[in-house]
């Protein structure tokens, strides 16, 4: 099977791959150009670990062909931070203890970003439907939500919450 | 966050311990530059791909591989013939025991497949696409036998056995004839049918449910690298590397040197991780093939072929005294298997009911093998299905002699002292300590809203100590390294840290931590059981104070006093007395010189850590039911427990709610689902339904610290405890909102419904 030359901003960087085109943009990402933060946990859209931005849009890297890349712009958790400075959802990751194993915590630190980009205030409860796509195993999510919820303050320049 | 509640007089002035300093590995974590199971590759790496059984139970006629063989791109294919003759050895491994045979057929099926998923062959090639290819073109001849899936079914006296030299062990005379009963595990002491007699009320009832998976999301993976000399690596995910290493040696009958395994970061367990499945047949695919091969599996293959919880059907009778007092217990339980011989019933045995003081009890427990994937430890393994069956029955006892909850248990609670079921008796546990918290706690007299109710239950597990080996070593300017055996899984690096830094008297950031791999380091046992915390910890602590002592030691001599004249504070050695009293110099400042008079500064703490004690909790449960539809809501949720003493609460808490949550999943939606031809029908993530955000509340999760006397910070296990409870808390506070007492999980809105509506 001949593969598929595809050119996309990844990261913010100019790359081309070449993938076999039955492959999945997860499958690029991490075989391809060696960025293995993003993981995969079921390969079906349900777990979230494979959460990435196409063009601005949160998508599950493991339901869109690395074909479909082309021309479009993707920014995967290694591009989250900028440069040695961490995002301040990694930040409060951190000190809020948010990961155990840490398997889930690319695509929930991806995803959070999504959200307190598009809405800086978040409720408990909106915090809790947007990660709903996103499985953790280990913490039973209360950090997580606390952690998203003192970054979205942070972003604000509120103090943290307790 | 809480801070934790003392019930041990004055707290002593630890400087770290306690504290919530940042996880050493967490910034590789939140950046995605930590590595786990899939992201590892080596040079030349051949990709994997695992054929795996259509039926649940068949003989295997032939398999004919000479098609895929011949697919370009294709470099090996291995099936169970490829492993060596093997004589049966049980190995002390992971959470229980394993025979080394099984542990390799379950690799690679030999003779016959035993359930729907089990590995037949596997192929290496040089993509993940030609891999999967060429599967497809190995024809495997089966002839299909009866299956059996059930528990009740499986010891039917015309059950289709699934192995023909299975006695129950257990039994007095061994039985004549081989059953699907592997194992049965009594215990108990009294005369209970009297006592049950006398009682006032009894609680009685058959409690049930299906296996349940553990749920990671990191599916197994591995790559290994075996070379012509027969030296090899191993480069995988897993809760205990040395087990890994000690298995695949045994099922590839080579010595253990000769493998080093290397641990990469793990993507969750929860005791689903202390086995093997993928590494000796990566090992014999490298071998083939002579390149490294990375064999990984889908979510459906973790599904289908790993080790889920067992199932269960429990019979309890519980028997009380007008006044509450328990007179009696009769629990009966009967747990899955699944293809090959499992460990669970005793644990489960164990702990049944030895939170209570109970005159007359007999508990029974039996193994029961059938066509499933074979069951493995899953967060307290065991304890769980019956606890739910118990607490259940309590929570029955309670409302039929109008009693608080809380009180009933109080009234019967088990102290230091008590006799466990064993007859062993307990030490100094928590358990009144929880329930008392628990009473005093602002959730329980909060008031309830329509359609809701409230639930509790109280739990409890042995936790465990074993071997650890640690090393703590002094880099030349002064800062410390620890180096340990045990994969860090949810924070246990920054838990060495603080110990270390505790004993040390450094600030945290002047110590880091690794999990070496098997040839670096001495032999440690898995990360499970409760114990890494408890029995690393215990190693580390004994490491560095050994650095301590040396290091004041170097400074004697570099003064010429007696080592006794040197007074470790603060990180730095002071001269107390003589005529150099008054010195010091700091461990910055002596390190740079060490090596160099006397040697390194090293130490190597390997100890089998004795001393571990149980953990005990309580859960209380508020929820919401949907009269319409059946729907059951999580609105509030506490979990108590004893944790001895918490080194760095937000792991701990992270322990606890996390533990309490899989507990809720276990309750509300999870199960495994088996269609009529034996074949599992929801082996996905949208099928297999796990607890997510939007399903829950937060959990409060507070820290009781009874500290344990053997640990030199008073640790006890708490990564088990917290699944224990909240089956039954789940079950209470559905009776509590709607007067129907469900016995079979998951408590799914079907179910709820048909209760509710009468329409079971």
């Amino acid at each position: 099977m001949s593969r598929l030359h595809v050119s996309a901003t990844v990261n913010g960087d100019a790359t081309d791959f070449l993938c076999d085109p039955s492959a999945s943009l997860l499958d690029a990402l991490r075989d391809q150009l060696g960025l293995t933060g993003s993981k995969e946990g079921c390969g079906s859209g349900d777990c979230g670990a494979c959460t990435v931005m196409l063009d601005g849009e949160m998508v599950c890297s493991c339901l869109v062909l690395a074909a479909e890349a082309q021309g479009r712009s993707v920014r995967t958790i290694e591009g989250v931070a900028e440069g040695s400075v961490l995002h301040p959802v990694q930040q409060k990751f951190l000190e809020h203890a948010a990961l155990q194993c840490g398997f889930c915590t690319p695509g929930f630190i991806v995803a959070a970003k999504a959200l307190l980009d598009r809405n800086p205030d978040p409720t408990e409860s909106e915090v809790r439907y947007w990660l709903a796509g996103n499985l953790c195993r280990c913490t039973g999510y209360d950090k997580i939500v606390r952690a998203v919820l003192a970054a979205a303050a942070d972003l604000r320049q509120e103090r943290t919450p307790a | 966050m809480n801070a934790p509640t003392k019930f041990d007089g004055a707290k002593p002035a630890y400087r770290h311990v306690g504290t919530r300093p940042v996880r050493p590995d967490g910034v590789d974590k939140v950046t995605g530059k930590a590595l786990y199971g899939t992201d590892f590759k080596a040079p030349g790496m051949l990709w994997g791909a695992v054929l795996r059984s259509p039926h649940p139970h068949a003989r295997i006629l032939s398999i004919d591989a000479r098609k895929a063989e011949a697919l370009p791109g294709v470099h090996a294919v291995a099936t169970g013939k490829d492993f060596p003759t093997l004589q049966s050895l049980v190995m002390h491994v992971g959470e229980g025991a394993s025979d080394i045979v099984d542990v390799a057929r379950n690799c690679l099926a030999l003779d016959k497949v035993l359930y729907e998923g089990h590995a037949v062959a596997a192929v290496a090639a040089v993509t993940p696409e030609i891999a999967r290819e060429a599967l497809a073109l190995i024809a495997v001849e089966y002839e299909e036998l009866p299956f059996v899936l059930g528990l009740e079914d499986a010891l039917a006296p015309d059950a289709p056995l699934l192995h023909d030299d299975v006695f129950t062990k257990g039994v007095e005379p061994k039985p004549d004839k081989p059953s699907n009963a592997s194992m049965r595990v009594e215990m108990g002491s009294g005369d209970v049918e009297a006592a049950l007699a006398t009682a006032a009320v009894v609680a009685s009832g058959r409690y049930t449910m299906e296996p349940v998976h553990q749920g990671y999301i990191e599916p197994h993976a591995c790559v290994a690298s075996w070379n012509a000399d027969g030296q090899a690596q191993i480069w995988c995910s897993s809760q205990g590397h040395f087990a890994v290493r000690a298995l695949t040696a045994s099922v590839l009958a080579i010595p253990q040197a000769d493998i080093r395994v290397t641990p990469l970061e793990i993507g969750g367990g929860f005791g689903g991780k202390t086995t093997i499945y993928l590494e000796p047949v990566a090992m014999i695919l490298s071998r083939k093939s002579g390149r490294p091969v990375r064999l990984a599996m889908t979510r459906e293959e973790v599904f289908r072929a790993t080790g889920p919880a067992p199932g269960a059907v429990i019979d309890v009778r519980i028997g009380a005294a007008e006044d509450g007092t328990l007179l009696a217990a009769d629990v009966e339980f009967k747990y899955h298997s699944g293809a090959y011989p499992a460990v669970d019933a005793g644990a489960g045995v164990a702990s049944a009911i030895g939170h209570y003081r109970i005159p007359a009890a007999r508990v029974v427990g039996t193994e029961v093998l059938c066509n499933r994937p074979a069951a493995k430890a899953y967060r307290a393994p065991g304890a769980p299905q019956v606890n739910f069956a118990v607490e259940s029955a309590i929570d029955e006892l309670a409302v039929r002699l109008g009693l608080d909850p809380i009180e009933l248990r109080l009234k019967n609670a088990s102290g230091e002292g008590d006799p466990q079921t064993s007859g062993v008796p307990w030490g100094k546990i928590g358990w009144t300590q929880c329930l008392e918290a628990a009473k005093a706690h602002p959730h329980w007299s909060a008031p309830l809203g329509e359609n809701q109710g409230r639930g509790i239950a109280g739990g409890y597990w042995g936790n465990y100590g074993g071997p650890s080996t640690v090393v703590v070593s002094l880099a030349e300017d002064g800062s410390f390294v620890v180096a340990t055996g045990s994969p860090d899984i949810g924070g246990s690096r920054a838990s060495m840290a603080i110990m270390a830094a505790e004993v040390l008297e450094v600030p945290y950031e002047q110590v880091r931590c690794v999990v070496a791999d098997t040839a670096s380091i001495g032999y440690s046992m898995v990360t499970g059981g409760s114990r890494t915390t408890f029995a690393t910890g215990k190693a580390t602590v004994e490491a560095a104070t050994q650095v301590r002592q040396l290091l004041c030691e170097r400074a004697a001599r570099m003064w010429n006093v007696p080592a006794e004249a040197v007074e470790w504070r603060e990180g730095t050695m002071h001269c107390i007395s003589g005529e150099k009293a008054g010195t010091s110099i700091s461990v910055a400042r002596i390190a740079p010189m060490v090596a160099h008079m006397g040697g390194p500064v090293s130490c190597v703490s390997a100890i089998n850590a004795n001393g571990w004690l149980p953990g005990f909790g309580l859960h209380i449960c508020d929820v919401e039911v949907d009269p319409e539809t059946g729907h059951v809501a999580i609105v509030r949720y506490t979990a108590v427990q004893d944790v001895g003493t918490a080194i760095h609460p937000d792991y701990v808490e992270g322990q606890v709610q996390g533990g309490a949550v899989q507990g809720i999943g276990w309750a509300l939606n999870e199960t495994y689902i088996y269609d009529h031809k034996g074949r599992l029908d929801n082996p996905g993530f949208l099928d297999y339904r796990m607890p997510v955000a939007s399903d829950l509340p937060m959990v409060a999760a507070v820290l009781v610290e009874v500290p344990n006397p053997d640990h030199p910070y008073g640790v006890k296990g708490v990564g088990e405890v917290p699944i224990v409870p909240p089956l039954a808390a789940v079950a209470n506070a559905i009776h509590a909102a709607t007067g129907k007492r469900l016995k079979s999980l998951p408590m799914a809105p079907d179910r709820v419904f048909a209760a509710l509506h009468g329409c079971a």
